[in-house]
């Protein structure tokens, strides 16, 4: 039984793209067969991510306008071999997508793969509800900061009702995969704490990912962090999201502090006053 | 940064929560509000055309929530020709 998953933020740069390439990668290295689809038409990234940028020969808008058959338009990944990437159009716009040739495509991959991971543009205009129109389920990214939490909240209101899933009168699974926390940040109160935004937004938790140069030194070499950094915090919150979505019930642990120089040398009063 | 901010340095995290609770509290009412003008705007357009000939933009529908009263206002313009010979 294949799953469509979006990843979807409304705001942009909160780590989509980094987040769509190693969920979908940690999948993959759990002996899933997926693919992850850039729906980023335009403003294509997902290839630079995953180090295929030199691969690309057709793309999604090609498939979908019926210029290229899906498995000419696929590029298989040259560490995972259960791992596809479905890139977008750097030249077209936007509206090259129409939401049949997408329904048409989803339709294909499903009977292809186990996961499909639909990368989703920033905003909240046809991209982005094309990438979100076929979901079974989604990955909602947010960043420990007041604009991002708000472009969520306006996201998951539009997982519940722009959706198939949603006007079928079905359920949309959404989890929250938290990016760029900082704990030591939001133990000192600069920064709203894990639970803050759960109780914001309200729905569950998939994993939290620190701020961590890994992620960068990482996409610099075009390799997924689950890939390139197994055993980083980064690469291990990432592989631990995707087992939650694999249906193991592993807690999510919260990133301990980094001690600063300061708190340790006055300790926890002087920093938090 | 003066010795004594440093010090006294604020907790502007409880801050950012509080602001986004009151907005997003205010938010949500009003995108589930606009989605119940434009099904009341939709139905209450094709009762009226199938009896009457009427212009999509003449018909306004306007829903506003008040803590005590809300008020559903609906303005129709008619076209003189529209009740003739009626």
């Amino acid at each position: 039984m294949s799953k469509v998953m979006v990843v979807t933020s409304g705001k942009g740069g909160v780590g989509k793209t980094t987040s769509s390439a190693s969920l979908g990668a940690a999948l993959a290295q759990a002996g899933q067969n997926v693919v992850v689809v850039d729906f980023d038409v335009g403003l294509r990234n997902l290839d630079l991510v995953m180090g295929a940028e030199r691969r690309v020969v057709f793309d999604l808008v090609n498939v979908v306008q019926g210029d290229a058959k899906l498995p000419q338009a696929l590029i298989r990944d040259k560490r995972v071999e259960t791992l596809y990437l479905l890139p977008a159009s750097q030249t077209r716009d936007k509206d090259a997508l129409t939401e049949e040739g997408v329904g048409r495509v989803i339709g294909e991959l499903r009977e292809r793969f186990d996961w499909i991971v639909c990368d989703s543009p920033a905003g909240i205009e046809k991209g982005a509800l094309l990438a979100m129109r076929f979901a079974d389920l989604a990955v909602v990214v947010t960043n420990p900061e007041v604009s991002s939490v708000r472009d969520s909240d306006r996201i998951i209101g539009m997982l519940d009702s722009k959706t198939q899933r949603a006007e079928d009168g079905g359920r949309l699974e959404k989890h929250l995969l938290l990016t760029r926390y900082d704990a030591a940040r939001a133990a000192r109160g600069e920064m709203m704490k894990v639970d803050d935004i759960l109780e914001i937004l309200a729905i569950p938790l998939l994993g939290i990912v620190s701020e961590s140069p890994d992620v960068l030194s990482a996409s610099n070499v075009g390799s997924p962090v689950t890939l390139h950094n197994p055993t980083s915090a980064a690469g291990r919150a990432y592989i631990d999201a995707a087992r939650r979505l694999l249906g193991e019930n592993i807690v999510v642990d919260t990133p301990p502090e980094r001690q600063s120089l300061m708190r340790r040398l006055f300790g926890r009063k002087a920093a938090v006053a | 940064m003066s010795f004594l901010n440093f010090f006294t340095r604020s907790r502007s995290a409880p801050v950012a929560r509080d602001r986004l609770q009151l907005l997003l509290a205010h938010e949500r009412v009003q995108a589930g509000q606009s989605d119940l003008a434009a099904i009341l705007h939709k139905e209450i357009l094709a009762v009226i055309a199938k009896h009457i000939p009427i212009d999509q933009d003449k018909v306004i529908v306007k829903l506003d929530r008040g803590a005590q009263v809300s008020t559903l206002e609906i303005d129709i313009e008619m076209p003189d020709e529209a009740l003739v010979g009626r």
